[in-house]
């Protein structure tokens, strides 16, 4: 098989390390050769951040540039922006609506683009947005947005849910995990 | 068993599997991991030292004590080990003894971007760069292999992109290695002109030897293809970029060793292709040496000396196709910036809006730098404020000395900031530093240091209490204030800055995300009593942002700090702690 290529943005903070970690887990479960590459340090303080999973038969490059990701999941919309023109034309991007100021923006330097996912389907990408604070607040914790993410990306994605409740066992320390496993289906059966 | 592993926790498990007895280390993106992975290990005893020289002179003493050992550290790390490092390269080892070194090509997370390998070059110390975390547990093992056979510590080198990666790793069964016998042998051991004149020669016959097992190691290693119109030689990740964009197309000389380099393997295979492309990430180290042996390649002219490669940059330069894709959108953008309820936050604002002179150091408070604070003047290296604030003061007299300050962390203080204090004492300098006591080692993803009273295990430790110390040093002027209390920490400030002499201020509240933390509830914005004016808005905080012109506050990241509602002049901003 072809390597598939998965993008994580969002804001430093947002646990996109814990969402990459899942997604890698439950692709190592395939049986395929997995990479991830996470950032760490100083982006990590609220700044932007990008981790890279990939998968296939063989994987060399841990990360990916322009043009080369099948789907690009997304904490916050502006991130989502961001990070397109990595995407395959024919790629997929899960993101949360919700809008996270940044400084630039707090500080009135620059305005926030609140159509910025228009933008993104003007450019006939594919997009699909959900309020993913909401639906992790209803499974009981906000800081599950990067599981409802990761719920929603596995819609696009042919593999058991099963395998997925069976990484999140693997990835996520047992008191989490009902709350995770709940954000997760939330994120995948949410219907607008 | 194979597992899904970070190129960190792959040096770790190398450590340990290698028989690996102690391992010290400073905290340092992006190396910290290998030593909290290796904590895991209850056979390897692992410490975080006060900073790098003491990590590998710790490594040092174990394997001289006959266990293997290995200190880790980022980039600019080595530079404060460097002074162990050139001797270590003499005197050898007794048990093997690993150097963990992970460079920041393209500065994630530092301040500069410089090449350990000249480092190798100039201690005369053998270097091994693995590719990806499967190569770094294999190269880790070897390392210690090496260092026995060859008596000297050896480097291993990662990156950014090998240290954070993840791939599958296979783990095997830990080798136990009894303790060497220790001798007393003064001629190895005791590096005095005597001693060291006779230890020189041996070191350069040992770099002829490694060179001569860098010719057929199986660390270096040729894979030909078909297409021999092209030959690349290469280390590292760029071997995976490499691959990702030709894949078996192009034959390669892939380089696991990095110091010494060979001479007839490379000569070897430059005979074997039509075109020679050296292709690696920041200096030309093996352009350098691959010129030097009279043959002619393709390297700093087609690829960049700065920043971090990736398969793009390799497939534009040698022209194979790219991608596809949409422009590239203008959108504002979005840098990192202190955490909602960050201690630092407060004091920052504080230096900001009294308009002081801030030399400033490395951690999470490098971060009063940024808008909307921009309270910070200088950030060069870890305890460089303390030091310099002082030089500062020297030359520009009064007019500086009461409005100028240094800003450490309380690791970075312990790191390298003491020496600077004592200079300070010692040359009677005007100076007011303060050390922000956040209890953690912030930016680097909170580990213990040795001011809190923790271990790198957890288990509790002396904690060394910095008011008593700074005392001892003969700092009469400490005083203690806490940064959620703006007109405590502005009255104390300006209080110590005006004394003519040298004063200490300790700015202490832990880190809001530490878990022990606990958080008062978020607060929020009375609409009716709000007139808009902004004040809140001057802190930088990322919980508050304008909506419509007027602030609100993000209950899911405020933390109750209370900071931004000492600043509203109409009371609009309630909740946390005083309700």
């Amino acid at each position: 098989m072809k390597t598939v290529g998965f993008m994580i943005v969002g804001v430093g903070g947002q646990g996109s390390l814990l969402a990459s970690r899942l997604l890698g887990q439950v692709l190592l479960q395939t049986g395929k050769e997995v990479k991830v590459s996470e950032v760490h340090g100083m982006s990590q303080r609220g700044g932007s951040v990008v981790t890279y999973v990939k998968y296939g038969d063989a994987v060399y490059s841990p990360i990916i540039k322009e043009g080369e990701a099948d789907y690009i999941i997304s904490f916050e919309k502006l991130e989502a922006a961001r990070y397109a023109h990595c995407l395959k034309k024919d790629g997929q991007i899960v993101v949360n609506s919700r809008e996270i100021d940044p400084m630039p923006v707090i500080i009135g330097a620059a305005e926030y683009p609140h159509d910025v996912l228009d933008q993104l389907t003007e450019q006939s990408l594919k997009v699909d947005a959900i309020d993913a604070l909401s639906l992790a607040e209803e499974a009981g914790t906000s800081k599950a947005v990067n599981i409802v993410l990761m719920g929603r990306l596995s819609k696009y994605f042919d593999l058991d849910v099963e395998e997925w409740m069976k990484a999140i066992d693997t990835v996520v320390a047992e008191k989490f995990r009902e709350v995770n496993k709940k954000a997760f289906m939330l994120g995948r059966n949410y219907e607008e | 068993m194979k597992k899904l592993m970070l190129g960190n926790e792959a040096v770790a498990r190398g450590l340990y599997e290698a028989g690996c007895k102690l391992v010290s280390a400073y905290p340092g993106t992006p190396s910290t991991e290998i030593t909290e992975e290796a904590v895991k290990y209850p056979e390897i005893y692992c410490e975080w030292a006060p900073n790098e020289k003491v990590a590998t002179e710790a490594a040092f003493g174990a394997s001289l004590a006959g266990g293997r050992s290995a200190c880790a550290m980022k980039h600019v790390g080595l530079n404060v080990a460097a002074d162990p490092l050139f001797t270590i390269s003499y005197t050898g080892v007794n048990a093997g003894m690993v150097i963990c070194v992970a460079d920041d090509p393209g500065m994630h997370s530092s301040q500069n971007e410089q090449d350990s390998r000249h480092y190798a070059i100039a201690s005369k110390i053998p270097m091994l760069e693995p590719a990806d975390a499967r190569e770094a547990k294999e190269f880790a093992k070897i390392a210690f292999d090496i260092s026995e056979e060859f008596d000297t510590a050896v480097l291993l080198r990662t990156c950014t992109r090998i240290a954070h990666s993840q791939c599958t790793v296979e783990m095997e069964e830990r080798e136990e290695h009894e303790l060497k016998e220790y001798v007393k042998n003064p001629q190895k051991y005791i590096m005095a002109p005597a001693n060291a004149i006779r230890k020189h020669p041996v070191v350069e016959e040992r770099t002829a030897k490694l060179t001569a097992y860098a010719e057929t190691s199986p660390l270096n290693r040729i894979e030909y293809a078909e297409d021999k119109s092209i030959g690349i030689i290469t280390s590292g990740t760029c071997y995976e970029y490499v691959k990702e964009v030709f894949g078996d197309a192009v034959s390669v000389l892939k380089l696991g060793m990095v110091n010494p380099l060979p001479v007839e393997l490379i000569k070897t295979f430059a005979k074997n292709v039509e075109r020679l492309v050296v292709i690696e990430e920041l200096d030309p180290v093996i352009e350098t040496h691959v010129k030097g042996l009279g043959l002619t390649c393709d390297g700093k002219n087609l690829f960049p000396i700065i920043g971090e490669f990736s398969q793009t940059t390799i497939a534009k330069a040698l022209g194979a196709p790219v991608q596809d894709h949409i422009p590239e959108l203008q959108l504002p953008g979005r840098p990192p910036v202190m955490c909602a309820g960050c201690p630092h936050r407060g004091l920052f604002y504080t230096l900001s809006k009294n308009k002081y002179t801030v030399i400033g150091d490395i951690g999470c408070y490098t971060l009063g730098s940024a808008q909307p604070l921009n309270a910070v003047d200088m950030v060069l290296c870890m305890g460089a404020s303390v030091s310099g604030v002082h030089g500062f003061n020297k030359v520009r007299g009064a007019e500086a000395e009461h409005k100028t300050v240094a800003v450490i962390g309380d690791s970075t203080f312990m790191h390298s900031g003491m020496t600077g204090l004592a200079n300070i004492a010692y040359n009677g300098s005007n100076s007011t530093v303060i050390i922000v006591d956040n209890s953690i080692t912030g930016m680097t993803g909170h580990q213990n240091n040795p001011t809190n009273g923790k271990r790198i295990n957890g288990d509790p430790a002396t904690a060394i209490d910095l008011v008593a110390l700074v005392k001892a040093m003969g700092i009469d002027h400490v005083q203690v204030v806490d940064p959620y209390d703006l007109k405590q920490t502005e009255a104390v400030i300006k209080e110590e800055v005006a004394y003519d002499g040298p004063s200490v201020v300790i700015s202490r509240r832990p880190c809001a995300l530490l878990k022990t933390v606990k958080h008062a509830p978020a607060l929020h914005v009375d609409s009716d009593k709000c007139r808009k004016c902004k004040m809140c808005m001057k802190i930088g905080c990322p919980a508050i942002s304008l909506r419509d012109g007027a602030p609100v506050i993000d209950a899911t990241q405020c933390t109750g700090c209370g900071v931004c509602s000492q600043l509203c002049n109409f009371g609009a901003i309630t909740g946390g702690n005083k309700e």
